[in-house]
């Protein structure tokens, strides 16, 4: 029983910049941690991705118009336990991007505001360890009017989405392994200009943003005051297009990549509540996106909106 | 894990009825536009002034068969025949070429021009590959459709697509020939009918003349080409609305007209508008000499500017010695205080610049992998042609002056820009970050504006109703410029001048041509 509390109450918010433009994850959507009930985790982050190379399709290559392109995300996150089996997520970040060669000017604004609900409908001992499943739907939407239709430096793509999420979890003592698949749909977004062409010339401003499914493999240490992962992520878009030879980018390209990470959360003894968090990631293998490499860092707190008995509660877990 | 199951199933059957209750198909402005039914046949239109024929029946069209011949009764039973089993793809195929020939085939030069406008990718020792018509398929293929190039594109096709529109109508009406559905009751007409004689075809025609115009411009796309010819020439005879001897007749009358503007086509000295490594350098010394900034490519590693010499190709409106007329003033000094006001001017544009700045911006870039500024130009001269229901040569006719005016437009603004050699803001102040793609170019005077002003000029001539909509637009697309940053108010005032200047001459050939 005491290995289903430990999960309840520790909590990882962690950013995962995959693509050449900013996309976020706050990977309490993509974890097998509840908040307990009546504990809301607020928290800041900070991430940083940059890459040199980039898939143009499958080709790999530098551009010397863009040198190193970075961008940086700061967010905040929250989560909130409505009961021990639901927690609402949300989160929205600030991003800014920038190429160090050439002369196109970098981006910022606010980007995508995301609300998770996660289920846990079942969690039971099985073996040596205990099994749960989640499930979790997303829905993001743009919070500003930033521009979508100026890769690589837009700060993100702009489609309002829709996602569903199956998430499993095994831990036997300290050691977990977390698998998920997600499947994103995102709706059509509407461009500055009245025309583009992807395979075709499409006469019009508005552009079929394919759908995008993902994998999730995590596998580490997870106790009460200390959480050490391995992650794996695949990214494949359900279609779009390849970028031309030394075209631009565009929203609607299929946007593929294989990143691996790693992901640190260390709560507090004396300070109860307190968490930070750290990361990095490096990606793979990909197509139509930046080779990025990404770090990023976090601080985490929980107000417990439980009357004392609960505190107490928690108190004799350590 | 019953409980998990049936989440899944929940979940699954949650995520199908999204999809399919939203589908995503992008539909373009004129996917599902009615079919072309002309107001005015213009049945005159064998007398109107033709580009570069000196008579419309330069080009012999034999007389057609009699509609009580056997050879035509068994082209009306091709006809009976190929109706008889229509498929939904067979009538989705005549339902997008009744729209209009001239605006699909223009439609899809402009799918042309964006798919190959990409700059060649440089060589491992920093220079950069010249795309050559002699091997059209080898990277980087023939052509780079940059704008000048994409100008005169358009300009070749619709001109020679209007010649032969002309030459079509005075045979029809010399022949008199109706079409089938008028001989045959038992032909039906799968679209709207028309008192236009039908021999020779005018789609094939126009299949004819852009087929034919591929070989000089897009070379590599003769094949995807000639599926278009063939697909538009069987629907004509599927929708009940010619014969296959119009449809003979007319595609060879087409690439005849072709013909002549390919001839005129390999004369026109864009075949030297390259220029050589050693006449680029030129450029720089006689700017210094002249105690000028010269212009110097922003790009890594620098490009060899684009088209240098396309400013002595031979234009459609006028002669050489007026693109030297048209030529404006010099800029002030890139060391003067008005250029270091001008220079303060854009940094603050590029600063904090406003959303509807960066959509102003966006919405006429027409960059890198789009149709160009005279693409857009025919983006929105089309869509304002599909209202007015023109008949196809009037269409072809004002394609013509349009594009005739962009390519004569882009004569003297490539001629201006390297008889000066200016430079870009950014090169003038590194900190100028600008909100497009730099153009591989000098900067004064705007290409954007000049291509702009000329549009605005003969299209208000032709639909007068939009004139003022038209000018505020040319005005809009000069200021996009200098709100991205990469041009000065001096380089986009000038050039919406020289552009309007060049539209007057496409408007004084609209007044004489016979057609108003």
């Amino acid at each position: 029983m005491s290995k289903r509390i430990l999960k309840h109450i520790v909590l990882t918010c962690t950013v995962l910049l995959v693509l050449g433009n900013a996309v976020l994850h706050a990977q309490t959507d993509e974890d097998a941690i509840m908040m307990a009930k009546k504990q809301f985790c607020i928290g800041g982050m900070y991430g940083y991705g940059s890459w040199k190379n980039y898939w143009e399709g499958t080709l790999k290559r530098n551009n010397l118009n863009l040198g190193t392109v970075s961008n940086q995300m700061f967010g905040f996150m929250g989560t909130y336990g409505v009961t021990e089996k639901l927690n609402l997520l949300v989160n929205l970040p600030y991003v800014t991007t920038k190429a160090t060669a050439g002369t196109l000017h970098g981006q910022h604004g606010l980007q995508d505001a995301s609300l998770w609900v996660k289920w846990l409908p079942l969690e039971k001992d099985l073996g040596n360890g205990t099994f749960s499943a989640y499930l979790i739907g997303g829905f993001s939407f743009p919070t500003t009017n930033y521009i979508a239709d100026y890769l690589p430096l837009s700060i993100g793509l702009h489609s309002t989405n829709l996602s569903g999420r199956l998430l499993l979890d095994y831990q036997v003592g300290r050691f977990f392994t977390t698998v998920s698949g997600t499947y994103v749909y995102r709706n059509n977004i509407t461009i500055d200009r009245p025309a583009y062409y992807t395979t075709e010339q499409i006469n019009s401003n508005k552009v079929d943003m394919p759908d995008v499914a993902t994998e999730q493999l995590r596998i580490g240490y997870r106790s009460s005051y200390l959480i050490a992962e391995a992650i794996a992520t695949n990214m494949n878009t359900l279609g779009g297009f390849d970028i031309r030879r030394n075209d631009m980018p565009f929203p609607s390209n299929k946007m593929n990549a294989t990143t691996v990470g790693v992901n640190v959360k260390y709560t507090l003894k004396k300070v109860a509540g307190l968490s930070f968090i750290g990361g990095g990631g490096y990606t793979v293998a990909g197509r139509n996106v930046g080779q990025s490499t990404m770090f990023n860092a976090g601080v985490f707190y929980i107000l417990d909106f439980n009357h004392s008995e609960k505190k107490s509660d928690r108190a004799t877990k350590k | 894990m019953k409980k998990i199951l049936l989440s899944i199933t929940v979940l699954t059957m949650a995520a199908s009825v999204i999809l399919v209750a939203c589908s995503k198909k992008v539909e373009g402005v004129t996917d599902n536009i009615s079919a072309l039914n002309p107001a005015n046949i213009d049945l005159a239109a064998g007398n109107w002034k033709t580009v570069l024929l000196t008579r419309p029946d330069t080009f012999a069209v034999a007389a057609p068969a009699a509609t009580n011949s056997p050879a035509y009764v068994a082209e009306l039973n091709e006809i009976k025949g190929a109706q008889s089993s229509l498929t939904d793809e067979q009538r989705s195929i005549i339902k997008y070429w009744s729209a209009g020939s001239v605006l699909r085939w223009n439609e899809i030069l402009r799918d042309l021009v964006a798919k190959h406008n990409l700059p060649p990718y440089q060589n491992d020792d920093g220079s950069y590959p010249i795309p050559t018509a002699a091997n059209p398929f080898n990277y980087p293929q023939y052509p780079f459709s940059n704008p000048p190039y994409a100008a005169r594109a358009y300009a070749y096709v619709s001109a020679a697509q209007y010649d032969a529109l002309v030459a079509a109508w005075h045979y029809k009406v010399q022949y008199n020939r109706p079409a089938p559905y008028s001989v045959d009751s038992s032909v039906n007409a799968l679209v709207p009918k028309t008192a236009l004689p039908s021999y020779p075809s005018e789609d094939a025609v126009l299949a004819g003349t852009m087929v034919a115009m591929m070989t000089m411009l897009f070379p590599t796309e003769i094949s995807f080409i000639q599926q278009k010819v063939t697909e538009e020439e069987n629907c004509r005879i599927w929708s009940g609305a010619n014969v296959r001897s119009d449809i003979v007749a007319g595609e060879a009358l087409g690439r005849q007209v072709a013909s002549v503007f390919i001839a005129r086509g390999k004369t026109d000295n864009v075949s030297k508008a390259v220029g050589t490594p050693a006449q680029w350098a030129l450029f720089v010394t006689n700017a210094l000499a002249a105690g000028n900034t010269p212009w110097y490519s922003l790009e890594t590693p620098a490009r060899n500017p684009m088209l240098p010499f396309f400013g002595n190709v031979k234009p459609f409106l006028f002669d050489s010695a007026t693109v030297v007329a048209l030529r404006p003033g010099p800029p002030p000094s890139a060391t003067s205080d008005e250029m270091k006001k001008e220079i303060a001017q854009e940094k603050a544009y590029i600063t904090n610049a406003p959303r509807e700045n960066m959509r102003i911006v966006q919405f006429w870039a027409d960059g890198v992998g789009t149709y160009t500024p005279p693409g857009h130009w025919n983006a929105i001269a089309a869509n304002d042609f599909i209202a007015q229901n023109f008949s196809e040569v009037r269409w072809a006719r004002n394609m013509a002056l349009l594009n005739m005016s962009l390519m004569d437009a882009a004569i003297v603004c490539w001629n201006t820009k390297y008889y000066y050699f200016n430079p870009r803001p950014t090169q003038l102040d590194p900190s100028i970050k600008t909100l497009t793609g730099v153009p591989n170019f000098p900067s004064y005077i705007s290409g954007h504006a000049s291509f702009s002003g000329a549009a605005a000029t003969i299209l208000g001539h032709i639909i007068p109703a939009n004139a003022a909509s038209y000018t505020a637009m040319a005005q809009q697309a000069s200021d996009s410029r200098m709100l991205s940053g990469i041009h000065f108010l001096i380089d986009c005032s000038t050039g919406l001048q020289v552009g309007q200047s060049v539209g007057g001459y496409g408007v004084k050939r609209a007044q004489a041509d016979g057609a108003e």
